[in-house]
């Protein structure tokens, strides 16, 4: 197991796993042992930051580096199914950078489930991780400045939703009027690390 | 703006920390007018804020060396005094430093959005930033004023603390030195998303690309360019580019007073921990 705990400013430390999956598995095992100490948790492609009061104890440290990844037991991990109009204008460059029909690729997309690995970019952004490796595409050259809310994109191993208007460089395949960010609703994001998420695709 | 202490604990969901740049300082004008520390005041950059009382207030300016004036008198900053009803309090750009901040006995009372009145220049949450005509509401007194009505004056620093970061070994040693050692200049592309460096590149010692990770508020990242930034309180929660050292979290606050044009160097942090001699 190569995990290491890197130092991060004065009361941060960096978890570094082997690749995502195990993020998501430690991640969702030290949400269940709620560690009194350990006062924030922000996930990465790789990695949790930890934020604590005091440095971590020796023991505690030990512990981070050998803890076990839980896997979503039946039901435990919270799913999303999520309503996309598959009318991206990306939809035929990733198509063809795949080596699909239109059709595959939105089979491809809602064939498989998604897993939030982590947030960031924006508030509600989630970075989600599928179950295989068809729909790999590199960023868009180009970045676009102005990138409809709602906007289903792909983007290296990643899917993503823009949850606002706003510069992106994903690839778009589709829109969703699902709401991914709500001030009034609680918690104001939709999606939030280790939820599992399912596309659906709508007619029209 | 309107800034408190931010939004902790939501980096998960993609939200910046937001809150002071400053954050010492706030904390200083909160505690001169009686408030809890993290009651929301204004930030104000180089100065030029005018505010009028429409009641009888305690306030008090804190942050970078400037001058007050209340109905075009100088008075102190670093101080608790009265406004009265009708009264102009204006701060003037100060000499050093950026920031100031103007603290009211009872606190800004705009609405919170996610438990913070901070404004978050990345995302747009929080409050709109200040207009002239703005009016903002001030709630009620929560303790007794404090017995001591005046602070003294900390210049800003120029010499910040740094520890070693996460990714201090995607950098070759030249690197580190080059942070060290640079008389780095504070570029006008500097926010509080992020204060930008020139001066010297950091050169990699590997050319890989970073997958994703969290960033901090005083985290020293270098972007492909190899000019270093220094995270401000509305840093994006998580970065494609490697942190190569941090700052301690007192001189973090330190670099929300550096001046687009000035200079600034890094040195080194002596540890500290808890309980050994030395340790504050």
């Amino acid at each position: 197991m190569s995990r290491r705990l890197l130092p991060y400013g004065e009361r941060g430390l960096l978890l570094e796993c082997e690749d995502l999956t195990e993020t998501i598995g430690v991640l969702r095992a030290l949400q269940r042992l709620d560690l009194d100490e350990v006062t924030e948790m922000v996930p990465g492609a790789r990695t949790i930051f930890l934020r604590s009061a005091q440095p971590l104890s020796p023991q505690r440290r030990r512990e981070l580096l050998e803890l076990e990844p839980m896997s979503p037991a039946g039901g435990s991990a919270a799913e999303v199914e999520i309503g996309v109009h598959y009318d991206g204008a990306d939809l035929t460059d990733v198509a063809e950078l795949v080596g699909l029909t239109g059709d595959e690729v939105i089979a491809a997309h809602t064939g498989q489930a998604w897993t939030v690995g982590f947030c960031g970019f924006a508030p509600g952004f989630g970075y989600l991780h599928g179950e295989n490796s068809t729909l790999r595409v590199p960023r868009r050259a180009h970045p676009r400045t102005s990138v409809p809310a709602g906007s289903v994109g792909l983007a290296d191993v990643w899917s993503g939703i823009y949850p606002r208007r706003g510069p992106g460089g994903w690839q778009l395949i589709g829109h969703t009027t699902r709401s991914l960010w709500d001030l009034d609703r609680t918690p104001p994001a939709l999606l939030q690390p280790g939820t599992v998420v399912r596309f659906v695709a709508h007619g029209g | 703006m309107v800034q408190d202490l931010g939004r902790e604990g939501q980096a998960h969901l993609g939200v910046s920390p937001s809150g002071a740049a400053d954050r010492s300082a706030l904390r200083l004008a909160n505690r001169l007018v009686g408030n809890p520390e993290d009651a929301a005041a204004i930030e104000c950059v180089l100065g030029g804020l005018m505010v009028t009382a429409s009641a009888m207030h305690w306030v008090a300016v804190t942050g970078a060396p400037t001058d007050v004036l209340v109905n075009g008198t100088r008075v102190g900053s670093h101080a608790s005094l009265p406004l009265h009803p009708g009264s102009t309090l204006a701060i003037e750009a100060p000499r050093e430093g950026l920031r100031s901040y103007l603290a009211v006995r009872g606190g800004v009372q705009v609405a919170p959005t996610l438990g913070s009145r901070s404004t978050d220049v990345l995302s747009g949450l929080g409050p709109e930033p200040l207009a002239p005509g703005t009016e903002l509401p001030v709630g009620a007194p929560l303790q007794p004023l404090p017995d001591t009505d005046l602070a003294p004056v900390e210049r800003p620093r120029t010499t910040l603390a740094v520890l070693p970061g996460p990714r201090r070994d995607w950098f070759t040693d030249d690197a580190w030195r080059t942070l060290l050692t640079t008389d780095w200049q504070v570029s006008s592309e500097s926010n509080r998303v992020a204060v930008r460096l020139v001066g010297g590149q950091l050169e990699r010692s590997t050319p890989e690309e970073l997958p994703s990770e969290a960033m901090v508020r005083g985290a020293i990242q270098v972007p492909s360019s190899g000019l270093p930034l220094i995270f401000g309180p509305d840093h994006p929660v998580t970065g494609g580019y490697p942190v190569i050292a941090v700052l301690t979290e007192r001189d973090a606050d330190h670099a929300g007073q550096l001046r687009p044009g000035g200079t600034v160097r890094f040195v080194l942090a002596r540890e500290r921990l808890p309980g050994s001699p030395g340790h504050r």
